[in-house]
Parts: structure tokens; sequence; C-alpha cells
């Protein structure tokens, strides 16, 4: 479900580390939780975000929920696809429906995250808190 | 152990139901209910093309009967249940002696000694201690939402579905009128309203025969493109339809009046409770409307959200939602009355960015006749 080489948040975003470049989503469980998504508002390339800060919204029927940067750069990409279809965070989270491009002021900053394994037991446990 | 001034989470008779069909819950007014099963849009839909059924057994019922049921009706609520005849519905609302929503609810007349009301679920003990607080006409009341379940049927199917499995017949049954009659074998009062703008009917019985009906209703639902739908759904859908929800457009801070509700407050009938100072701030005029809006921007324009003319800050947004329907974001705000003409710019202050909005007329949806 989570794939192995993203790192995790537990505010449910993920991180994936490619050399210099960082690309940010949210996870599976918070696509559940949000439910059906209808609207993304995402920074314009060159802002700088920080690990743990506010950098963008999704927002689905019933709420609007803030992103958090699970790491610290510059914004060199957004996600143009989710403009015309946002509904694609629900169906693909992981993959085609990432959010930002980041680049990173520091590749090894993602190692202090939650691993894979460590956010599946996460989730797990978020679950039976409901 | 139970910590104490802590309610219990209250659950209906199909709570099982709702978790075996991996519904996303919510509390609800101190309620477990279904928020969303298949997504709010896929239910909106199925609501607005075919059929969707809602468990609504938290909405309260308090049945009023004896010689002084009338009066006491009419004493309480703001629109005239003496234009009632047996078997007919009312919307309504149970007024304070400022004129202002204690609830808003349906009156059925079952006879001119004999009312039931539905009332919302969070404020069915307030408002049961409110009528009998103000019960001068020895009227018997009771607090019977525990007697109840309750089932909408909702949509433009929702005739054909639940016509297979009674005898009685529902066409010759009006918007808001209801019949006795039997529902798969069940005792039930069978009334024609729902919460959705579409056209539908809402089925009170014993909770004993809560599964069976659910299990029937879907049996007979589905071959024809019915699924169950939550409270998501059911918000989406009044919103198109422009109907008022409890602690969002109407609450005790607001009257009849600037709820858009002068449809329901009969002023020939006074005097009942408020209607001295109903009948004065229509005469002094309002200090607020509700109106109806719709989103010039991506963004939606959510309950609380400061609404802005020409820069000032006039104003609060009730609710708003994106509409499955229209393919555009709305809501309803309240702003002074000189700033409600249709056509009128508003902006939404969207956690501190202005995003442009505009007043439209409501209802936002209405059903192909």
């Amino acid at each position: 479900m989570y794939p192995a080489d993203y790192r995790y948040t537990k505010q449910h975003e993920w991180v994936k580390v490619d050399g210099p470049t960082g690309t940010v989503g949210i996870t599976h469980y918070a696509q559940q939780e949000l439910g059906d998504v209808v609207f993304v508002d995402m920074p314009k390339p060159g802002t700088k975000v920080k690990l743990g800060a506010s950098f963008g919204t999704v927002e689905s029927v019933k709420a609007v929920s803030e992103i958090f940067s699970p790491v610290s750069g510059e914004v060199l990409e957004t996600n143009s696809l989710l403009s015309d279809a946002p509904e694609k965070i629900n169906a693909d989270p992981h993959v085609t429906a990432w959010l930002i491009k980041i680049k990173l002021d520091d590749p090894k900053e993602a190692a202090g995250l939650m691993d894979a394994a460590a956010y599946q037991a996460y989730v797990e446990q978020a679950a039976k808190d409901h | 152990m139970t910590t104490p001034g802590i309610a219990e989470i209250r659950k209906t008779a199909l709570n099982a139901v709702h978790r075996r069909s991996n519904a996303r819950m919510v509390n609800f007014g101190g309620w477990d209910m279904p928020l969303e099963y298949s997504g709010i849009l896929a239910e909106h839909q199925a609501v607005r093309t075919r059929a969707g059924l809602f468990d609504v057994s938290h909405m309260g019922e308090i049945e009023i009967t004896g010689p002084g049921a009338h009066s006491l009706v009419q004493w309480v609520s703001c629109n005239n249940a003496a234009k009632l005849i047996d078997g007919q519905i009312q919307y309504s609302g149970l007024m304070t002696s400022r004129g202002t929503f204690v609830d808003d609810l349906l009156v059925h007349q079952i006879s001119g000694t004999h009312y039931m009301l539905c009332v919302n679920a969070g404020n069915q003990d307030a408002d049961f201690e409110h009528i009998v607080a103000n019960n001068k006409f020895d009227a018997k009341v009771s607090n019977a939402g525990p007697r109840y379940s309750q089932l909408a049927v909702q949509g433009p199917r929702a005739a054909e579905i639940l016509q297979k499995l009674t005898r009685t017949p529902l066409a010759p049954i009006r918007y808001y009128y209801f019949v006795f009659g039997q529902v798969s074998g069940v005792d039930c009062l069978i009334a024609r309203t729902g919460y959705t703008g579409e056209d539908g009917f809402e089925i009170y019985f014993a909770p004993e025969y809560s599964e069976k009906l659910w299990d029937d209703l879907m049996s007979a639902g589905v071959p024809l493109g019915m699924i169950p739908a939550g409270l998501g759904a059911r918000n989406t859908l009044r919103l198109e339809a422009g109907m008022c929800l409890y602690g969002h457009e109407i609450d005790d801070t607001t009257t009849p009046w600037e709820a858009g509700l002068a449809w329901i407050c009969k002023m020939e009938k006074a005097p009942f409770l408020g209607s001295e100072v109903l009948a004065a701030q229509k005469q002094n005029g309002l200090p607020r409307k509700l109106v109806g809006f719709e989103m010039l921007d991506k963004r939606i324009g959510r309950d609380g959200y400061p609404v802005d003319v020409n820069g000032q800050e006039v104003g609060r947004v009730t609710s708003g939602c994106p509409s499955p329907s229209l393919k555009k974001n709305i809501g309803m705000a309240y702003v002074p009355p000189a700033a409600t003409a249709i056509g009128t710019d508003l902006q939404i202050d969207i956690r501190g960015q202005k995003a442009a909005a505009r007043i439209i007329a409501m209802p936002f949806y209405k059903r192909p006749q």
C-alpha cells in the first residue's frame, strides 16, 4: 500500500527523494479521510517551504485541509494535472497525483521521517482510535 | 467507567449496519452517524438521478396529544397549524419568546388532538423541555424519539422502490402529506417529505424493525440504482435545494424574517411565542438577511468565513459547498438588507485571502417537473 522508498509524516504527507529533489504528496489514508477532493491550492515555483510548515490546502466536499511540508527547500514545480482533475488525488495519491516537487535544502532531512512500515503501523493505530 | 459530564455518544438501531457497510462515521449532534459510504459525490448523484437511502433515526419525535394539543402547537410554533387537515404536514419553527428558533420542525397532524413533531437530533431534549415549559393548555407532551426509527428514501425512483414493499398506493400521497400503512409488513407512518430537493418518502416505525426495513429497502432499491447515502450528501443536497440547517442558517439568535422563512411565519394567528417581537421586527426592519451566493473563484466559502461588500465586512457565511449538480461552489450568508440584491458582488475571506462571489437566487437547484 505505502511505497517502501517514500518517507511519511504524522500529518499524512509523503516525500520521495531523488538526489537533490523531493516529490511531495498526501497519503492514501489522507485522501480517504478527506473524501472527494475538489480543489488544490499550491504555492508558485520559487516559494520557500519549511519542514512542518503549511504550504497549501487540499479541499474536499466536506472540509479543507492544510498540507504541511515534510522537507525544507524551494518549490520547483506544482502538479498541473490537479488543477483540472483534483479528484486524481483520490484515485492515485502516491504516484500521478503528487502535489509539488521541491529542490531540497538537505537531502538527508527526510531520513528523520517515518519509513513505510512505521507509517503503516501509525495509520493502523489511528484507524483503531477512530 | 463513564466520565461524569461527558454524554455517551448515541447510536441508531442501524449502527451495526453502517459499520458493516464500511461507512465513514461522524459524531453529529451527539449521534454516531454515517457521513458517507461510497463517497459524497456518488451519493449526491444517486439521489438526484435515481435514489438514496438515508438512516435518519437520530431525528427526534415529540408527540402532543389531548384536547389542548392544537392550542399548544399553535402557541409554540410560528406556522399556522389551523391550516392543516388530518394527514397533512407543515414545516414550521419552534419559537423562543424573542421570536428566534429553538428549532425547525415538521408538524404532522394525525388529528386535531394528536400531533407528531419531527425535530433535529441535537435539539430534541431542549425542544421537549421548551414545549413542556410552555404547556399552559394541559396537553400531554411526550419525548418519543426512542419509540421511532426513521428512514428516508429520496430521489426520482423513490416511489417506485417503496411501492414494491407496500400495498398502500403511494401515488395519491401528495407532497407534505402522510398515511399510515405497512411497509414489508411493518406498521409505518409514510410521509412524502424530505431534505434533498427531490421527491421521496420518510417512514417512521418501531426501532426493532430497523434492520429488516433497511435490508428490504436495499433489496428493492439496488436493482433500480439506489445506494445508501450519508449526512455528507444530505448536506450538499439540502444546500442546493436552499433549505436551512439548524446551527448554520438558523439558531436562537435568528428570526424567520432574517432566514427568508416568512412563508412559515403567520402573523394572522398571533399571539404566539415571540409574535410581538416578530411584529416589531417586521415593522422596524431587519438587521440582516440570508442570501445565496455562488463563488466566482475555485475555492469554497465555508461556514463562518467573513463576507465583505465594497471592502467592508458585513456578515458571515452560514454554509458552503461545491454543488455537484450545478458544477460551481455555492453557499448561504447573512448580509445587511441593503446588500441583498441578486447580482451583488461579495468578497469572501478565505483564510486571509479575498475570493469573489456573487449573490444569486435560491433555491440553487430545482428538480425537473
